[in-house]
């Protein structure tokens, strides 16, 4: 009743073939985008943008890349935070090296050289496969960070050996450095995540998303079938790692401003990303989202619980979040392997038959 | 250059020692992966938890005290005494048999079946959950563990090579000592799996799931045991490293170390186990030696084992010695 499928006819290939087929579906995607696009931006201030929304937006940028990896494509990495590492240095050099242009072009221009470094980390992935290429992934976490480290290019010698973004801007206004407003900077990572998020749909709904589905469900058997296996992996590691490579850049320039890259981008990052998807949904794009903000959530729910309601020291609220975190993966790969994003499906189908089930 | 090379031996001997501590952890997830087909990534976070309690047993901290504390606003931290070392240990493999109970009994049982990449990821979320309730049960201060192992630098060697070499090699007493637990370790687990029924009921497990279950072995007990194995090399693990550096967050991390040890040696074979953390004991001081701190700026110890690894494996998929990867449709 509530969900319905039926009385939505389509009378032309493109409306049968378009994103959201269902009328339903599209009109709650339209009413989403105008909420995002324009009710929040004038309700928000500074403790909101930073504390939910740009964590939950960058976020949701590097999971989607993460679950065309791993989700639609079966090629687990554990390198997630190298590589947003990758794009957070090569804005950093762009926006250094060339002060006047834009800031779009630069976190396009880092997800491009990102893509380039996941091709390059993608590479063994033709020979080696499952466990073997996850611990694989971690020489590219641990040689990045490194390299990022101890080459003093990459942080134009500065003294701490910290990257931190100078004042840019985009279409005049700015958006990195110290005088920002907090409408422009959501507004500017709300562009990148429904770029993102188009894309990777239609990606995966076309012909190079079947390739990958393909590999992941069997590769010698999508081999026999016609599928390049060589050209399918390589695409899937360069797509994600555009997509984490600008979601590192903008979780360096907008978000956080200063950046130490052990700190940030160390494996820790690495693994928050990839819970983020398992709890979303593997091969999923609302699960993406969903589990993105889910983990974005968690923390500050815990925090608001623990310590400002219950009055419990710091330190133990952070150990709880480690336990309730670690229980729920193991809790949701259990009672549901396929995320939040099943649990949606699930309700639609009980919105369909309500109020009169079976 | 006599010189140098007495330096190069110095740090090709203090490879070897480390490259058995990898290989002692890696030998953890070789048992359960053999046995049961689970990767276990939280093998070094039950090292660390294995330290922790026994640090915390030793010290007669009341567990959850900071818990407690916070919940009910008391002040208890110290049962008030001191438990000897021996026992301490005893009630910590009490403790880490009871964990690997727990862990079969309430979240693989449910996961039979399920694809080994579910699994690997199980069991890092097992990983952050043990880390938690590690630090909510006994705090998360750095702790310092002496169960009587001697430390400090091997006065007989030391001799012994400047007479020889003119030169006196640094090697610490704690790393022969892991040695030559390690390698007893190895022995006793490979004439347990070799002559005892439980070994041999557990080798018939890692090859073939079924047809063990069918002659009559208990999958559900083999697991237990497999764990439990793997929670005592764990806590070997844990208390050498933890005499070493002192009980620390970082002591897990040492998982991360094992890791390309395992793929440089094949997950399934405890030899390669062995050699591969020697390999990479050996390499990756070497390189840092010869190489890294040269000219790299340092600190490649930190990438270098997985560098090696993956270079390796680009040639031979399987490891050294894991078994011939066969793949049919």
């Amino acid at each position: 009743m509530l969900y319905r499928e039926s009385g939505d006819f389509s009378s032309s290939y493109a409306e049968d073939s378009q994103t959201f087929p269902i009328k339903f579906d599209r009109y709650r995607y339209y009413f989403v985008l105008f909420i995002a696009i324009a009710v929040i931006p004038f309700m928000i201030n500074d403790y909101w943008v930073n504390s939910l929304f740009l964590p939950f937006l960058i976020y949701a940028i590097a999971a989607i890349g993460l679950n065309i990896l791993v989700g639609y494509c079966g090629q687990v990495s554990l390198g997630t935070g190298g590589f947003m590492a990758v794009g957070a240095y090569a804005c950093y050099k762009l926006m250094t090296s060339f002060p006047d242009v834009s800031m779009l072009v630069h976190v396009l221009l880092s997800g491009l050289v990102t893509a380039a470094v996941g091709v390059l980390f993608g590479l063994p992935s033709l020979r080696i496969k499952g466990f073997y290429l996850a611990v694989a992934t971690l020489a590219a976490q641990f040689f990045l960070v490194w390299l990022f480290n101890r080459v003093p290019w990459f942080y134009n010698y500065s003294a701490s050996g910290q990257i931190s973004a100078p004042e840019r801007t985009f279409l005049g206004i700015n958006i990195t450095g110290a005088n920002t407003q907090a409408w422009a900077t959501y507004l500017f990572c709300l562009m990148f995540v429904i770029f993102s998020a188009y894309v990777a749909r239609n990606l995966t709904r076309g012909s190079v998303g079947r390739k990958w589905m393909a590999i992941r469900d069997m590769d010698i058997a999508a081999e026999i079938i016609g599928v390049n296996p060589l050209r399918a992996k390589l695409t899937a590691f360069a797509v994600s790692s555009f997509f984490i490579g600008i979601s590192g850049a903008l979780f360096f320039a907008i978000y956080l401003g200063a950046v130490e890259v052990g700190e940030v981008f160390g494996i820790q990052k690495s693994f928050l990303v990839l819970f983020m998807i398992i709890i979303g949904g593997l091969g999923s794009i609302f699960g993406s989202f969903a589990g993105a903000a889910f983990l974005v959530l968690l923390p500050v729910v815990l925090k608001i619980v623990g310590v400002d309601w219950l009055g419990w020291p710091t330190d133990i609220v952070a150990h709880l979040q480690l336990v309730i975190v670690g229980g729920l993966i193991i809790v949701f790969l259990i009672a549901e392997p396929h995320g939040l994003a099943q649990l949606w499906r699930v309700a639609k189908e009980k919105l369909r038959l309500w109020p009169f089930p079976h | 250059m006599p010189e140098q090379l007495a330096f190069a031996l110095e740090v090709t001997a203090n490879g070897l020692m480390a490259g058995v501590l990898y290989a002692l952890v890696a030998l953890g997830f070789v048992l359960i992966y053999k046995a049961s087909g689970i990767f276990n990534y939280a093998q070094g976070v039950m090292a660390l938890f294995a330290a922790l309690t026994l640090a915390g047993i030793m010290d007669g901290q009341v567990p959850f005290s900071h818990l407690i504390n916070a919940v009910f606003g008391t002040d208890v931290h110290h049962f008030g005494w001191n438990v000897p070392a021996f026992l301490a240990i005893l009630l910590t493999m009490v403790v880490m048999i009871a964990l690997a109970y727990a862990v079969q009994r309430l979240v693989f049982r449910h996961l039979v079946g399920q694809e080994p990449i579910i699994l690997f990821m199980a069991t890092i979320g097992l990983a952050y959950f043990l880390e938690g309730v590690g630090d909510l049960m006994w705090g998360s201060d750095i702790k310092s563990m002496d169960v009587g192992l001697p430390q400090g630098i091997n006065m007989w060697i030391d001799e012994t090579t400047f007479e020889a070499l003119g030169y006196g090699f640094f090697i610490d007493n704690l790393d022969i000592v892991a040695s030559i637990i390690a390698a007893l370790l190895v022995i006793g687990l490979v004439m347990f799996a070799q002559y005892t029924k439980q070994g041999r009921a557990m080798r018939a497990v890692a090859d073939d799931h079924q047809a063990a279950l069918s002659v009559g072995v208990s999958l559900n007990f083999i697991w237990i045991l497999v764990w439990s194995l793997a929670g005592f090399v764990a806590l070997v693990a844990g208390i050498m490293w933890g005499t070493k550096s002192g009980v620390q967050f970082s002591l897990s991390l040492i998982a991360l170390k094992a890791l390309p040890v395992l793929m440089l040696g094949g997950f399934t074979s405890i030899p390669g186990a062995i050699v591969g953390g020697l390999i990479i004991g050996v390499g990756e001081k070497l390189f840092e030696f010869l190489i890294g701190a040269p000219f790299l700026g340092g600190a490649t110890e930190n990438w270098f084992a997985y560098m090696l690894a993956l270079i390796f494996l680009v040639f031979r998929p399987q490891g050294l010695f894991g078994e011939k990867i066969i793949e049919r449709v």
